[in-house]
């Protein structure tokens, strides 16, 4: 596995912005989960540090550190559910429950047909819209309500369908 | 009277092209500083104003600037916080989200005004609107001159970049940030050194919250005086309070420091739903010592009667808890939150949070006796001041004071009688 010309080039077009090439890691990590549907595959990371002028263990260390990096594969649609205070009191535990019913997994698991993963997350910053969920780096679905549950688990399947058809 | 607005559009309103941002005046204050203002005189005035850092420790804006060598040896950088993770938190989203050339031209007068080279603005990760609104916001400002070389036909250089972090609380707190920007875990770091002397790079760097940064432009284009006249005399100017929890309109409220925080859930956010009565509030983000209504009742929303009635402003987000929920839970997923953003680096924090949210778990369950709660009490005290950082400490008022303030609520729960909620309040 290697990293594709395009996103070498990419984050190259980064390194400008710093004094240091090092300061591009956190994108180039964006970029590369990006590109790899939602996860850095160990294989790819002493591209990235070649690419960087770093060590392999000092992209090894980032990626596991921060939250939103996944060192594992995560569902086409990952769904982190914020289930901290102010979505709390607005039922973010129901919503998770009731994602669990409808799609067969826990929190941290991946669904058989590799299509949906879910994580609780501690809070998106949209407290006054709650409860939140984010699917995979997308706008915020707000004010979920218990009843959208279904509607929307439909719809993030039939649009991979549809894009899969394109 | 009518409320100022000096950080958002008006209701419905989205002021993210440069064209509607100048329409609305955007840009006068940048052009008036850098066209016929000295940098000491620019400083002076946001010092004269009053304006004190919106990020949560109220430290005073122009003195923080102040600490910036005075030897003029470059480079220079901002670090402009837009990390804003804690529960309860939503305010510098709506700058950036529906208002981002004010940010960008904040960011240009304070760069002006203590000679830096660049700004970089930490957004959290999940942030994906606000980091395309600010991108756009900046690619229009360096094709109308206002960043990039010779700005308005100027000597001055200066850009602005977005960085975006990756989703993890503790890169909001200072020496964090700058590692985390640099391409490190964001692990904090003993000061001194001061970010002023050596922040970014080793370089001298200063450090202010998005909205803090958002202020400069109306402090300038107005006057210090006009920004000062709005407050109360230790907390100037406005602030948006964020407001969560059991009320009828949650969302963004800009207001006045110093408005009554009875207003702010009763008028602003509607108040509660019907026959339910306050049980608490929380009135800067989950970190700040959490009210009993009673005092929620009476306060006002600024740094000096916060902290008068056992509390603090921090960043002015508003928590309302209503008389149907458990406390003991609040405490609980609060506990949690501190857990799982613990950077691990002290014992103390490491495993106290650890700690906290084991022993609120055993109380909310009811297999708990008197011995948790004073555990409790003992975990809070080895936490505080002992660490790196301040998250040990925010973890163990958030828990400590949950228990002294609502003591005979985590009573009722001790010996086998479990959440007497249970059935009403909110699950964890
Ligand atoms: C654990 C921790 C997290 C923090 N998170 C943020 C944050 O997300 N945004 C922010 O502006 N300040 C945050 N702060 C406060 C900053 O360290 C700092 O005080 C602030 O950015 C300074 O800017 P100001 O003076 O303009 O408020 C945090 C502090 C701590 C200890
Ligand atoms: S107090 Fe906690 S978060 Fe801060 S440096 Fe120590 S371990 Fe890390
Ligand atoms: S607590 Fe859920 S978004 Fe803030």
């Amino acid at each position: 596995m290697t990293l594709s010309q395009q996103l070498i080039e990419r984050i190259r077009a980064e390194f400008p912005k710093y004094p240091e090439k090092r300061a591009v890691l956190l994108t180039a990590l964006h970029f590369v989960q990006e590109e790899q549907g939602g996860w850095v595959p160990p294989e790819l990371i002493p591209e990235i540090a070649a690419l960087l002028e770093i060590h392999p263990i000092d992209v090894k260390e980032v990626a596991s550190f921060y939250h939103m990096f996944h060192e594992h594969p995560v569902g086409r649609s990952h769904l982190q559910v914020c289930t901290n205070l102010s979505c709390a009191l607005r039922g973010a535990r129901g919503v998770v429950r009731r994602l669990e019913g409808v799609l067969g997994v826990r929190p941290g698991e991946l669904s058989a047909d590799g299509e949906f993963s879910v994580e609780e997350v501690q809070c998106l910053g949209s407290c006054g819209s709650a409860p939140v969920i984010q699917v995979n780096n997308e706008p915020y679905l707000e004010n979920v309500a218990l009843g959208d549950v279904e509607t929307l688990v439909a719809g993030l399947r039939g649009r991979r369908l549809a894009a899969v058809g394109e | 009277m009518t409320i100022p607005r000096l950080l958002l559009p008006p209701e419905g309103e989205n002021w993210s092209s440069l064209e509607t941002y100048r329409r609305n005046g955007g840009y006068s204050a940048a052009e008036k500083a850098i066209g016929s203002m000295e940098p000491a005189a620019i400083a002076e005035a946001v010092k004269a104003s009053g304006l004190r850092g919106r990020g949560g420790a109220g430290f005073a804006t122009g003195m923080k600037w102040s600490f910036l060598p005075k030897d003029g040896k470059r480079p220079r950088y901002i670090a402009c916080n837009a990390d804003e993770s804690e529960p309860g938190t939503f305010k510098d989203r709506q700058i950036m989200e529906r208002n981002p050339h004010q940010l960008v031209e904040g960011l240009l007068i304070a760069g002006f005004a203590n000679a830096i080279d660049a700004a970089y603005i930490y957004v959290r990760g999940e942030y994906r609107a606000a980091y395309e609104a600010l991108t756009r916001a900046i690619g229009e400002a360096r094709a109308a001159g206002y960043l990039g070389r010779n700005i308005l036909g100027t000597s001055l250089n200066f850009d602005v970049f977005v960085h975006r972090g990756a989703g993890t609380y503790i890169c909001g707190e200072e020496p964090a940030l700058m590692e985390s920007l640099e391409g490190r875990k964001g692990q904090p770091r003993k000061r001194p050194p001061f970010p002023a002397i050596a922040g970014l790079w080793r370089r001298p760097t200063i450090i202010n919250n998005v909205e803090t940064m958002s202020h400069v432009p109306g402090i300038i284009a107005r006057g210090a005086q006009a920004f000062r006249e709005i407050g109360t005399e230790k907390s100037a100017g406005t602030t948006i309070f964020g407001v969560s929890g059991n009320v009828q309109r949650p969302g963004a409220y800009e207001l006045p420091l110093g408005t009554p925080l009875r207003e702010i859930i009763f008028d602003h956010a509607g108040g509660l739903a019907p026959g339910r009565q306050l049980k608490a509030v929380i009135p800067g983000g989950v970190s700040m010592p959490v009210l009993t209504a009673e005092q929620a009742m009476t306060v006002t929303m600024d740094h000096d009667a916060l902290q008068a009635a056992g509390s603090l402003l921090g960043t002015g987000a508003v928590v309302v808890i209503d008389d149907r929920q458990c406390v003991v839970r609040a405490a609980a997923v609060i506990a949690k939150f501190y857990r799982v953003e613990s950077c691990g680096q002290c014992t103390q924090c490491r495993e106290g949070t650890g700690w906290l949210h084991k022993l609120l778990l055993q109380v909310e369950s009811g297999h708990a006796s008197a011995t948790q709660l004073q555990a409790i009490e003992d975990v809070t005290r080895f936490m505080e001041g002992h660490t790196i950082c301040g998250l040990s400490d925010a973890a163990a008022w958030a828990s400590g004071w949950f228990l002294r303030r609502f003591r005979a609520d985590f009573e009722a729960h001790l010996d086998g009688q479990g959440c007497p909620h249970d059935g009403t309040s909110f699950e964890i």
